[in-house]
């Protein structure tokens, strides 16, 4: 496919289809706030770097970070689904 | 690009038409209609209008504020009042939903039309229903609703006034006194839900009135985090709980409301202070009416897209359905509630539903500072007939000595708590 211009491309971005979290992701927000943007004692995602995310979820499925949780979520996912859900979390505003 | 996704309708949306409101509204946006608006009900409404601007959104719920199940439990335990723990529908309108307060009476699948109490009539594109569970009175001889208001259930969210009947009575009671709880067999509403109440009935008696009792009554041999809950039960509250299961009896199938008896299938009758009977249960009656549930009760959906088997256009979603592997949880109704709005919007549009994954959490308090834990993902099979676990994944909290694994889990108990009410109600 022929890449966008950028103007066209930035307006498909506002949109809110285009900024809508991949549904893998849509599992993570009902502890980590609306949007990533943390709850309580439960730390943030959003605005947080993308490949910083990725290494933590990968850290916690070889059970290499400690966690009360995540190590026993983060094996459900596949490894697109958590780029994808990291790419979507480093997008919202902090 | 974007645009020829829209179906048409949504299309002329867009256009600057002059034409009266209420007019265009019904020619030009393709209609969701919501029943229920409780943990799928609230989630469906919330992300359709967040997610798919061009979908019409309505929502028929009774109740004019919603009080959760979850943390009903810490009301029992004096931990939280029941204000806390009570949602109003006002984020939801000022989302853009329309609201109504009333009952949906009937359900014409073939017209996709819903009657609703006070005679008016909705007609939909794609209906959402999660209208939660039915206690089955009646399944317990002698347990009808009259017999709710001597021995409480606490267990469909109401307007919490169940809930509160059970704190004053646990209140009332005397010291030395035995709380009994009658607890079915599966499937029901929040596996682990009767034993993080059992855990937070002892916390209150602990506190209050230590030489009491309690005498949980299953028709089950085994449950939910059991190892997990008997462990914090020895080590917390040793010698106050009893828990008899079905194979030593457990099962109550009589109760005596006035006199406070529980009656076990083979005829043992225990006489208790205070009674919470948990009864059998099955999908909500709407469900049943609209002939939409099988020989069990319950609602078999698509794994996919939780269409109805039988009734196309509807998916329903929430405790209501047959939800294979899963449980009947407020997350599980949160997570498939999404997945369902993505099918209908996908179908409305004449695209193919998205892959799913399910998730679940529930975490229980057991004490003070002391949470614990249990986690699943789900998808559909490769052929998509059933829903499975993802191997590997999931699984509950680690038994064995971890104090401070207990207590952040209960801290972050509390935030699971704002975060899921906020995605359904904010
Ligand atoms: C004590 C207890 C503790 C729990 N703790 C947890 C927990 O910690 N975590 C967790 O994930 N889950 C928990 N649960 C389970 C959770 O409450 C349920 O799984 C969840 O409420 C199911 O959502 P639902 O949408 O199916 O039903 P509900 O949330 O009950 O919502 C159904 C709504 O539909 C409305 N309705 C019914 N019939 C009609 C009709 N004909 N017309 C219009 N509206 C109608 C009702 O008024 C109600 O508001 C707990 C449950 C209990 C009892
Ligand atoms: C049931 C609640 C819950 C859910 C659901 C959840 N998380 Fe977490 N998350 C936590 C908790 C609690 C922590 C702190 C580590 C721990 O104790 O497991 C955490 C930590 C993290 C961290 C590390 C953050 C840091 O700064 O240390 C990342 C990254 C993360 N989660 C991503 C995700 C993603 C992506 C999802 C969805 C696929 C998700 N989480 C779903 C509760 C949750």
């Amino acid at each position: 496919m022929r890449p966008l211009p950028l103007l066209l491309a930035s307006l498909m971005l506002a949109t809110p289809a285009a900024a809508q979290a991949p549904l893998a992701a849509q599992g993570c927000v009902g502890c980590h706030g609306p949007n990533g943007a943390g709850m309580g004692s439960v730390p943030g995602l959003a605005g947080r770097d993308r490949a910083e995310m990725i290494a933590q979820m990968n850290a916690f499925r070889a059970n290499e970070r400690p966690a009360t949780i995540m190590g026993r979520i983060a094996r459900g996912y596949t490894e697109a689904e958590i780029i994808a859900s990291a790419e979507y979390f480093a997008r919202q505003p902090r | 690009m974007t645009q020829t996704l829209l179906p048409r309708r949504a299309l002329l949306a867009a256009a600057p038409l002059v034409a009266a409101p209420s007019v265009l509204k019904a020619q030009t946006q393709a209609r969701l209609l919501v029943i229920g608006g409780g943990f799928g009900g609230a989630t469906a409404a919330n992300f359709a209008r967040r997610t798919y601007p061009w979908l019409d959104v309505t929502l028929v719920e009774p109740k004019r504020s919603f009080v959760t199940c979850p943390y009903g439990n810490l009301v029992l335990a004096g931990t939280r009042q029941i204000g806390q723990i009570t949602h109003s529908y006002d984020g939801l309108r000022a989302r853009g939903v329309r609201v109504i307060h009333d009952w949906a009476t009937g359900i014409d699948a073939a017209q996709r039309r819903v009657r609703l109490a006070n005679g008016e009539t909705l007609t939909y594109d794609r209906l959402i229903l999660s209208p939660g569970i039915a206690l089955r009175w009646g399944a317990i001889e002698g347990y009808d609703e009259a017999a709710s208001e001597t021995m409480p259930h606490a267990w469909v969210p109401g307007d919490g006034a169940q809930t509160l009947l059970l704190r004053r009575q646990l209140e009332e009671m005397p010291d030395g006194g035995v709380v009994g709880l009658a607890i079915p067999a599966n499937p029901f509403r929040c596996p682990p839900g009767p034993y993080e109440r059992i855990s937070m009935i002892a916390s209150y008696l602990k506190r209050h009135k230590p030489r009491s009792k309690i005498l949980a009554l299953d028709a089950k041999e085994a449950f939910s985090k059991q190892g997990l809950f008997q462990d914090a039960w020895a080590q917390l509250y040793p010698g106050m709980i009893e828990w008899v299961p079905g194979n030593r009896d457990g099962k109550v199938t009589k109760v005596d409301a006035r006199e406070r008896v529980l009656e076990t299938e083979f005829g043992t009758q225990h006489k208790v202070a205070v009674a919470n009977v948990i009864p059998p249960q099955s999908a909500a009656r709407i469900a049943a009416d609209a002939g939409l549930t099988d020989a069990s009760g319950w609602v078999p959906v698509n794994p996919r897209t939780f269409e109805s088997r039988v009734a196309p256009g509807i998916h329903v979603v929430g405790d209501a359905n047959i939800p294979g592997p899963m449980p009947k949880s407020g997350y599980v109704a949160n997570s498939t509630a999404k997945q369902a709005v993505a099918s209908a919007a996908a179908l409305l549009r004449g695209e193919t539903p998205p892959e799913a994954v399910y998730f679940n959490t529930c975490y229980s308090h057991v004490g003070d500072e002391y949470g614990i834990s249990i986690v699943g993902v789900f998808r559909p099979n490769a052929e998509g007939t059933a829903i499975a676990e993802v191997q590997g994944s999931g699984g509950v909290s680690p038994r064995g000595n971890h104090p401070e694994q207990r207590r952040l889990e209960a801290l972050y108990a509390d935030a699971w708590y704002e975060s899921i009410t906020k995605d359904m109600f904010a």
